[in-house]
């Protein structure tokens, strides 16, 4: 006997006998659910944080250790100013992985599920945003106890690395938002990594995350002191380390406000456009 | 009864191209209404449009007396969308798909949990349930696929090439649920490049290519339009085609359909008598017979009738 043959009968027919369509789920209820798959994807897919593991872990490692005698006298002294570094370039590059997976997702056929159903539509933008906040935090928190494991020792205490991080957490999600509209513009989620890093490249490289912005010749200052990531740097040290940051927090909070100011209404009119 | 869907002229375009060019449709409630075309016809194109995923450039579609542009939200409250490539999370198991789905229809997490299991019994799933779906199998992936569009039986059920790419008995089982779902009172519009898929499972349909309706009605009338007697006649070599071709013309007069296949000849009768009279001009003329028929047109002929060329789209074979 085919195990697979269809049953029949009664049961069959109360199952597919018409009754009133439920109330479709509210906006709150769709991005929880739309976020609690994203867990499940974790969940199924470990290898996601793979990334948001290793790579930082490897980047701190590599940095404290080779660069870190040359660069500030000792690897100890050198992870103090690193470390909070090492996680805003983490965060902003893992930001790559919302355009990458919403790409993967419209490719496949995915959204148009989504999009004829009668839910609020950016329903799954926002889920999955929700579940990249997550993966964030994950990798926030591997690289603050390696950090500490490492001799990191944040002046700023539980607070000042709380609010570091959240303030990471926070341009993140912003950035994110660009590379929502690259998923949707370009055709494979491998376009989408192509296209990002020639932008994430320069944006984490030339910014004062490895080295102080003093190390360097005067042009490159102007150019590398104008970059919204070393603002984010700077603000996550001071914080971590206790020291005043309230202008370069206000600088990360503006920018991060006007990335989503501009980005999501784009996002949003190419998500409602056709495909 | 009214119409459960109403077109007037769709048109959209992509760029140059112009995949809808004029659309007009009626179709019943509680029926199984078959859109049949080659590839690159349109058929697609009207499905996402009255799914409220794509816009018309022109013309109007309504679904269910709602206007699919106006009231796209009031239309998904009432249809489903199976699309041509499975809209499932590969990365989720059928289970958690159907929960998804369900949760996001405004299910309860238990109301969700006892659908989903449901709907997998029903569509004989049960033991892949906990499965991720990139391990199913193509009849698999479609079933948990049709199961989604089902969580909340729908008014109307959307089907983009259901059976494109199955084996032969995924494909009958699909029949048997299309069948199923239309018994219960879900109107079902599905495209199809398959004649027989659309003969026998659809009540009426409409032959679309480039963009337009070419022809609409069921597929009786369509059969008829072409000829109510068509022989057949397989050869038992290509070399013989030229011969046989002779041979009708000469009892015929014309009346030779055009065929797809080099090994076939087909032809429409005035009276099946005259069906005799050509097997017995065959024999005399020494062409081996390998197959000889009279019946209704096959939808293949239908459609070379009214393009002039095979429904898969290759260029219209010249007549010898």
């Amino acid at each position: 006997m085919i195990s697979d043959a269809l049953p029949t009968g009664e049961r069959t027919h109360q199952l597919l006998t018409m009754r009133a369509r439920p109330t479709p789920a509210s906006a709150p209820s769709a991005v929880a659910t739309l976020g609690w798959r994203a867990m499940l994807k974790i969940k199924h897919v470990p290898f996601q944080l793979f990334d948001v593991t290793v790579m930082p872990i490897m980047f701190t490692l590599l940095f404290t250790f080779i660069f870190g005698g040359a660069l500030a006298g000792t690897p100890r002294e050198y992870v103090q100013y690193l470390l909070p570094g090492v996680l805003v370039q983490t965060i902003v590059f893992i930001t790559v992985y919302t355009g990458m997976g919403l790409n993967a997702d419209i490719q496949k056929g995915l959204y148009d599920r989504f999009r004829s159903l009668p839910m609020w539509q950016p329903s799954p933008l926002f889920g999955a945003l929700a579940g990249d906040v997550f993966r964030y935090s994950v990798a926030s928190v591997l690289i603050i106890v390696m950090g500490l494991i490492l001799g990191f020792r944040p002046q700023g205490g539980v607070v000042g690395v709380l609010l570091a991080t959240a303030l990471v957490l926070t341009f993140g999600f912003a950035l994110s938002w660009l590379w929502i509209i690259v998923g949707m513009l370009v055709r494979t989620p491998e376009s989408v990594m192509t296209t990002s890093f020639i932008f994430l490249m320069p944006l984490t490289f030339a910014s004062d995350i490895f080295v102080d912005l003093s190390t360097m010749p005067g042009w490159l200052q102007t150019i590398v002191g104008r970059n919204p990531v070393t603002y984010l740097a700077n603000a996550s040290r001071n914080l971590m380390h206790g020291q005043d940051a309230l202008a370069d927090v206000g600088w990360v909070l503006a920018a991060s406000a006007g990335i989503v100011l501009v980005a999501s209404p784009i996002a949003m009119r190419l998500y409602r456009k056709e495909r | 009864m009214p119409n459960a869907i109403e077109t007037n002229g769709l048109v959209k375009r992509f760029g140059a191209t112009r995949a809808l060019d004029g659309v007009d449709l009626r179709i019943r409630e509680a029926s199984v209404y078959g859109l049949l075309g080659p590839n690159g016809a349109g058929k697609t194109t009207t499905i996402r449009i009255l799914a409220t995923l794509l816009r018309p450039d022109a013309g109007t579609a309504t679904v269910l007396g709602h206007d699919v542009v106006r009231e796209a939200r009031a239309v998904r409250q009432q249809v489903s969308l199976t699309g041509q490539y499975a809209s499932v999370d590969e990365d989720l198991t059928g289970y958690e798909n159907l929960v998804l789905v369900a949760r996001l229809l405004g299910l309860g997490w238990r109301a969700a949990r006892d659908r989903a299991a449901e709907l997998l019994e029903a569509f004989a799933l049960t033991d892949a349930a906990g499965r991720q779906v990139q391990t199913y199998s193509g009849g698999m992936r479609r079933r948990i696929d049709i199961a989604a569009s089902l969580v909340a039986i729908p008014r109307i059920l959307f089907l983009d090439e259901p059976t494109t790419g199955l084996d032969p008995r995924s494909r009958n089982q699909v029949w048997e649920l299309v069948r199923r779902i239309a018994a219960e009172g879900t109107t079902v519009l599905l495209t199809t490049q398959y004649l027989d898929e659309a003969d026998r499972l659809a009540q009426r349909l409409a032959v679309i290519d480039h963009g337009r309706v070419i022809a609409e009605g069921t597929s009786r009338e369509l059969k008829a339009s072409v000829g109510a007697n068509a022989l057949h006649v397989r050869l038992a070599s290509a070399d013989q085609r030229e011969r046989t071709l002779q041979v009708i013309e000469r009892v015929l007069g014309n009346g030779v359909l055009p065929a797809a296949d080099s090994m076939e000849v087909a032809a429409r009768l005035e009276n099946p008598a005259q069906a005799a009279t050509i097997l017995a001009a065959l024999t005399e003329g020494g062409v081996e017979v390998a197959g000889f028929s009279v019946g209704n047109p096959s939808l293949d002929e239908v459609f070379l009738a009214l393009t002039g060329r095979p429904a898969d789209g290759e260029a219209p074979e010249t007549k010898t």
